[in-house]
């Protein structure tokens, strides 16, 4: 499985070896991403904090990647880079081949907490794209938007104001604002977080039916370990700051997926591994502060 | 047209779906509803509050170092008078005239300050370099205080309706420019990135983000500025002016008509209310989105 490979590849981080070949895509309308040894830092020279070092990665088209790591270790700076807010300061961002160079239609970002504009109706925030763009006619934009309003039910609400919407509704409408204008990738910074359990679960499946619908290549972040595992093709652990990739996992959990799955001994295997990395990583992430190594200690004892 | 509204509000209590009322008849609506509340009468009841404190130290017990001062009644009666003791009431044309100048010169200068600070600020905002070029100059002539341009501005401006207004813009354009950067400056950095990946150009985000999202701040700075202005107004007025409300104070006092100038400074707190008024309720018109969502919220 030519799947199965790429992924053993980037899990050596440490060679950190681009994989050269780009993954063309089979099915048209869905990339891949290649990321190759991306280093990006911040801050002044004698104050400078790496966030990202060697990181390699490669996404799939028509899978969903999700992106696991302790708290604070770069995963939004990943998000920016790939998205081409930002430049990386070496390494190489591949879409379809071309280098990412900023930010683009064919890359969208769902981000954390909801980006439609306040200003603007649900309905206006979703064809904002396509109607700066000019690159669908006006009747189809409004047979587009109609649809997306019926899958992310959400029409009766469209003539609403984002703030007049639920957390849920608002991320949904951000969706809708995400799908029309039909991107290569999707990029899912911790889309739901800030969500109650409840709309949480409603939200995960929701996204998870309209992913398995559409396949669409998707980069989804998150620090909510199941989430990832029910959602994801493929799970990326990425390690404490300075972020690399420590392991990718495969999780064959079969789709249409429900979460029943999730207390399956195969999920559940899935969870253990990636708890294993992530609990080492974080413990290292409270060791370079120092102060706290008492804690650490007992901490590390007691989990033994 | 007042029983119709009445009789549409005890339909709604009835629990009837009806069209939600406009314009006058929503007025209505909402007043009747705030009857029920203690807003209406406390509102009442502070008005009357003040107004006996102001009556029992200057009229009543006339008290010491207030009893120079003309007490309610005597104003009261003096501005609704067709006939004033001090020749000046709500029927005199000097009276109209001076409202109605100090009203002009603030619709000028208001205009003026507006015209020029709200653009420069959403540039400044919006470009780095202009911002760059253009903010310390602003940032020093903007902390100098207005009544250190008098003499300035009747040096480089001839007659007296030029330097008023200079001033009054002035003192109003370095609020409206400063605020409406501010406004520029505090809009989310993820609106520009969402603008940037549905693929905005710099003139789409100008228009779409950095106008829109600056506009809460544009018009608290514009209120903020219309005060401003009326300030400066009444302080060149006094220096100098040929008429309007400043220059009605001024002049009154000069020739021991306080209750003139009473009426004066009290024409200029309503005057100024009402200006006030008009910018919120022009901001309010154009931030329905804005409106609708601190309306949630019970504001």
């Amino acid at each position: 499985m030519a799947r199965k490979q790429t992924s053993t590849k980037s899990k050596a981080s440490s060679g950190g070896k681009p994989n050269g070949t780009t993954v063309a895509d089979k099915t048209s309308g869905k990339s891949g991403l290649e990321l190759s040894n991306v280093c990006k830092g911040y801050g002044d020279e004698w104050a400078r904090e790496e966030v990202l070092i060697d990181l390699s990665l490669s996404i799939l088209p028509g899978e969903l990647t999700a992106v696991v790591g302790p708290s604070g270790c770069g995963k939004s700076a990943l998000v920016n880079l790939i998205a081409g807010f930002e430049l990386p300061d070496s390494g190489e961002i591949l879409i379809d081949g071309s280098p990412v160079t900023g930010p683009g239609k064919d890359r969208l970002v769902v981000f954390q907490e909801s980006a439609l504009v306040p200003w603007q109706t649900a309905y206006q925030n979703v064809v904002f794209g396509p109607k700066l763009r000019r690159d669908m006619s006006p009747a189809q934009i409004k047979e587009e938007a109609d649809k997306l309003f019926e899958t992310v039910g959400l029409v009766e609400f469209k003539d609403k104001y984002p703030l007049q919407l639920s957390g849920g509704m608002q991320r949904r409408a951000e969706l809708a604002r995400a799908m029309i204008n039909q991107p290569k990738l999707m990029i899912m910074d911790e889309p739901f977080r800030g969500l109650d359990a409840m709309s949480r679960e409603l939200m995960q499946e929701f996204f998870l039916r309209l992913f398995e619908k559409n396949r669409r290549t998707n980069l989804f972040v998150t620090s909510e370990i199941e989430e990832a595992i029910f959602l994801a093709d493929r799970l990326v652990v990425l390690s404490n700051k300075p972020a690399h990739v420590r392991k990718v996992i495969d999780i064959k959990l079969e789709r249409p997926r429900d979460f029943h799955m999730l207390s399956s001994t195969q999920a559940y295997e899935y969870k253990r591994e990636a708890m294993e990395i992530l609990h080492e990583e974080a413990l290292k992430g409270f060791k370079s502060t120092d102060s706290q190594s008492d804690f650490v200690e007992a901490f590390s004892t007691q989990n033994d | 047209m007042s029983d119709q509204a009445i009789s549409s509000v005890e339909a709604g209590k009835a629990g009837e779906v009806r069209a939600a009322p406009k314009g006058i008849m929503l007025a209505w609506y909402r007043f009747k509803k705030s009857l029920a509340t203690p807003d209406p009468y406390l509102m009442v009841f502070g008005i009357f509050l003040w107004l006996g404190t102001y009556y029992l130290l200057t009229e009543g017990w006339k008290v010491p170092r207030f009893e120079k001062i003309p007490g309610p009644v005597e104003v009261i009666t003096e501005f609704f008078s067709r006939d004033p003791i001090w020749g000046t009431s709500l029927f005199t044309e000097d009276f109209h005239t001076n409202v109605y100048v100090s009203c002009q010169r603030i619709l000028i200068s208001f205009g003026l300050a507006t015209g020029l600070g709200v653009p420069l600020g959403l540039f400044m905002g919006w470009s780095r370099k202009f911002k760059d070029y253009a903010f310390p100059i602003l940032e020093t002539l903007r902390p100098i205080p207005i009544l250190a341009w008098v003499p300035l501005a009747i040096v480089m401006f001839s007659g007296f309706e030029t330097p008023i207004i200079f001033l009054a813009t002035l003192a109003s354009f370095f609020v409206t420019t400063l605020n409406t950067l501010l406004g520029v400056e505090s809009i989310d950095e993820s609106y520009f990135r969402a603008a940037g990946c549905l693929g905005s150009k710099k003139h789409h985000v100008f228009w779409h983000v950095v106008v829109p999202g600056a506009m809460p701040f544009v018009f608290t700075g514009l209120q903020i500025s219309i005060g401003v202005a009326w300030f400066s107004l009444v302080a060149a007025e006094m220096i100098s002016g040929d008429f309007g409300l400043g220059y009605m104070i001024m002049d009154s006092y000069m020739v021991n008509k306080y209750v003139s100038m009473v009426m004066a400074m009290i024409s200029l707190g309503f005057v100024g209310w009402i200006t006030s008024a008009m910018v919120r309720w022009a901001g309010n018109r154009m931030m329905q989105w804005r409106v609708k969502a601190l309306a949630l919220e019970g504001r």
